[in-house]
C-alpha cells in the first residue's frame, strides 16, 4: 500500500496517531465509565431483545390489574392506570426512547459537523453565513427552540426528533470548526496542500480524520441531552403520543396517580436517570481514552 | 468600557432580526394554512376567511413580516386567537411568574454550585470532593420533569411540607405564602444547574489555584481565604460567569417543563397551552418574547466578562 506522504513526520510534528487497542485500555481503567459502558449495554440490551424478553404486550389493557403494585403475580413492577404491564412497557419504552434520541443525534452530528467542516476550511462568505445562522440559533434557549419548531410541524415521533436535531445543530458545528481551524494551519496539512492533494482529499483524509475523536465524545454525551429532550417533549404531550410506550409519556400519564400508585411515574423516570447518567458516563471515559485535553 | 457595550448592543440588532425572521417564517412556512390549522377541522369557509382577513395572511409574505415586526417593535403582538386578548400583556404577566421562578433557581444554583465547587477543588480528592461530584453527576443526568415528580412525592405527599401546586393559596396572596409555594419548583429547577456549576467551579478553580500567581499570593504569606477567594475566584470567575450564561438559557427552557409539573403560572406553561390549541400570535409573541431577553442577557453576561477581565475590552 502507497504511504500516505502527508503522514511523514514533519518539522517534529507527527499527525496524531491512535491505537485502538490502547484507548480501549485506557477506558477500562477508569472504572466508573466502564460502570456507564454497562448501564448502556443493558439499554441497548433492553430495548434489542423487548420482543422476547418482554412477559406481556405492551399496550395490553388489563383494567382488572389497574395500578397494581410491584411485585404482584405476573407483574414484577406492577401495572399503570389501565392494567398494561409496566417491565414490558419499559422495555418497549427503551426501544422508542433510545431510538428517537439516537436518530437525533445522528441527524444533529452529520448536519452540524458537515457546516462546520466546510465552513471553517473554506472560511469566506459561506463561514460568515452558516456562523450568524448559528448565533441566530443560539438566541433561543434550547428547549424553546424545540416546542417552536413542534408548534409549526406539530406534535409527533418524527417531528420530535427533528425539533431536538435541529437544537443541537450548533453544538456539533461549533465543535468542528473549531478543531478544523486548528487543524488546517498544521505542517502536515500544509504538506499535503504543497503536494498537490485537492481540497476534498485534504478534507477527507487529513481534517475529517482528526475530527473523529472529539465528535465521537461530543455525540455520546449528546445522547444523554437527546434522551431527557425528547422525553420532555413526550411529557408535554408534544413528542411520542400514547398509547405508544414511551418513557417521558409513561411519565407524564403516571403523574396522575403518584398519590397512589407512585410506581407508574418514578419507575420510566428512573430508567431515564440510569441510561442519561450511563451515557454521560460513557461519555466522560471515553473522551479521557481519546483525547484528555478535550474540552467538551 | 462604554464603546465595548455599545458595540456589543449593536452587535444584537442583525440576531433579533435574524431571530424574528426565524420565528416569523416557523410559523409562516410550516406545512398548510395557519388559519385552518388554528380553527380546526369543522371551520366553515368564512371564519377562514375572516381569521385570513384579521392576521393579514391574504397579503405578501415580505409585507406580512414588516407589518408584524412594525408592531412588535410598538409592543404589539397582536391579539390571542383562543382568548381574544392582547398578547403582550398576557405574555408579561406570565413572564414575571417565570422571572421569579428562574430567579430564585439561579440563586439556588449559584449558591450551592460555586460553594461546593471551590469546596471540592480547595479540598481535592477529600470525601467531600468524591460525594459532591457524584451527586453533581447525578443531578445533569436527572430529567428536570422526574424531578420535580419525587420531590412532589417526598414532600408534598410524604411529609405534607410544601404545596404541589400553583403560585399562591386560594385563600393566601402573600409573600410568604409565594415563598412556600416557590421552594419545590425552585429547587427543581436549579438542581441541574448548581450540578453544572459545581462542576465547572471545581475545574475552573483547580487550574487556577495551580498558576504562578497563586503561589505567590500564598509566599507573601496572605491568608489561604483571601487567596482562594481574592485571587482565585476572580479568575474562575470568567468561568463561572460564562456558565452562568448558559445556564440561563437552560433555566428559561427547563422553566417550561418545571411549570407544568407544578402548575406554575408562567410563560413556559402559556406557551405549551399556546402550541396544543394553535393559538399562533400567542406562540409567536412567547418565543420572540423569550428569546430577547435570552439575547439581553449573553449581553450582560458579556459585559461582565469585560468587567472582570480588561484584555477582552481591547481585543
Amino acid at each position: 500500500m502507497k504511504k500516505d506522504p502527508a503522514a511523514v513526520d514533519i518539522a517534529g510534528e507527527k499527525r496524531p496517531q491512535r491505537s485502538g487497542g490502547k484507548v480501549f485500555q485506557r477506558f477500562l481503567k477508569n472504572r466508573l465509565s466502564v460502570v456507564g459502558g454497562l448501564i448502556v449495554l443493558l439499554a441497548f440490551g433492553g430495548a434489542i431483545f423487548a420482543p422476547w424478553f418482554s412477559p406481556h404486550d405492551p399496550n395490553m389493557v388489563n383494567t382488572q390489574r389497574r395500578l397494581s403494585l410491584p411485585g404482584t403475580p405476573g407483574h414484577f413492577m406492577g401495572t399503570d392506570e389501565f392494567g398494561r404491564d409496566l417491565v414490558s412497557r419499559l422495555l418497549w419504552g427503551a426501544r422508542i426512547t433510545l431510538f428517537v434520541s439516537i436518530i437525533a443525534t445522528l441527524m444533529a452530528l452529520v448536519a452540524g459537523s458537515l457546516l462546520g467542516l466546510l465552513s471553517g476550511f473554506f472560511m469566506g462568505w459561506f463561514d460568515i453565513l452558516v456562523m450568524r445562522l448559528i448565533d441566530i440559533l443560539m438566541a433561543f434557549p434550547y428547549f424553546l427552540l424545540a416546542i417552536t419548531v413542534i408548534a409549526a410541524l406539530g406534535p409527533g415521533l418524527l417531528n420530535g426528533m427533528i425539533a431536538i436535531a435541529i437544537v443541537n445543530i450548533p453544538f456539533f458545528t461549533r465543535i468542528v470548526r473549531g478543531i478544523v481551524l486548528s487543524i488546517k494551519e498544521l505542517n502536515y496539512v500544509e504538506a499535503a496542500r504543497a503536494l498537490g492533494a485537492n481540497r476534498f482529499r485534504i478534507i477527507g483524509q487529513h481534517v475529517l480524520i482528526n475530527c473523529f475523536s472529539p465528535i465521537v465524545v461530543a455525540g455520546t454525551l449528546n445522547i444523554g441531552w437527546m434522551i431527557t429532550a425528547a422525553a420532555g417533549l413526550s411529557f408535554l404531550g408534544l413528542g411520542v403520543q400514547p398509547p405508544t410506550a414511551d418513557w417521558g409519556t409513561m411519565i407524564a400519564s403516571g403523574r396522575q396517580y403518584i398519590s397512589v400508585a407512585p410506581h407508574v411515574a418514578t419507575l420510566p423516570g428512573l430508567a431515564i436517570f440510569f441510561t442519561v447518567l450511563g451515557f454521560n458516563l460513557l461519555g466522560d471515559g471515553l473522551r479521557d481514552a481519546l483525547d484528555p485535553r478535550l474540552k467538551i | 468600557m462604554k464603546e465595548y457595550i455599545l458595540k456589543r448592543l449593536l452587535l444584537t440588532i442583525p440576531v433579533l432580526l435574524g431571530v424574528s425572521i426565524l420565528v416569523f417564517s416557523v410559523i409562516h412556512l410550516a406545512p398548510g394554512d395557519p388559519a385552518v390549522i388554528m380553527l380546526g377541522p369543522l371551520a366553515t369557509k368564512e371564519s377562514i376567511e375572516k381569521l385570513h382577513q384579521e392576521l393579514g395572511l391574504d397579503r405578501p409574505l415580505v409585507v406580512q413580516y414588516l407589518t408584524w415586526m412594525s408592531k412588535v417593535v410598538r409592543l404589539d403582538f397582536g391579539r390571542s386567537v383562543v382568548l381574544g386578548r392582547e398578547v403582550f400583556p398576557e405574555i408579561w404577566l406570565r413572564f414575571k411568574a417565570t422571572m421569579i421562578l428562574t430567579l430564585a433557581s439561579l440563586s439556588l444554583a449559584v449558591l450551592i454550585g460555586v460553594v461546593a465547587g471551590i469546596t471540592s477543588a480547595v479540598r481535592q480528592y477529600s470525601i467531600f470532593d468524591g460525594l459532591s461530584m457524584l451527586t453533581a453527576l447525578a443531578g445533569v443526568s436527572m430529567p428536570v420533569f422526574f424531578t420535580g415528580i419525587v420531590l412532589i412525592i417526598l414532600f408534598s405527599m410524604q411529609l405534607n411540607l410544601f404545596p404541589t401546586a400553583g403560585m399562591y393559596s386560594p385563600a393566601g396572596g402573600d409573600f410568604l405564602d409565594l415563598l412556600h409555594h416557590l421552594v419545590l419548583p425552585a429547587i427543581t429547577l436549579g438542581t441541574a444547574s448548581a450540578a453544572v456549576l459545581a462542576r465547572m467551579t471545581r475545574s475552573a478553580m483547580l487550574e487556577t489555584i495551580r498558576q504562578d500567581y497563586i503561589r505567590t499570593a500564598r509566599a507573601k504569606g496572605l491568608a489561604e481565604r483571601a487567596v482562594i477567594y481574592v485571587h482565585a475566584l476572580r479568575n474562575a470567575a470568567i468561568t463561572i460567569i460564562t456558565v452562568l450564561g448558559m445556564q440561563v438559557g437552560y433555566q428559561l427552557g427547563g422553566a417550561i417543563l418545571t411549570e407544568t409539573v407544578f402548575s406554575w403560572p408562567g410563560i413556559g406553561m402559556m406557551m405549551v397551552r399556546a402550541i396544543q390549541v394553535r393559538d399562533y400570535p400567542m406562540v409567536q409573541g412567547g418565543v420572540l418574547f423569550v428569546a430577547a431577553v435570552f439575547v439581553f442577557v449573553n449581553i450582560i453576561v458579556d459585559i461582565a466578562y469585560a468587567f472582570l477581565d480588561p484584555r477582552i475590552r481591547y481585543r
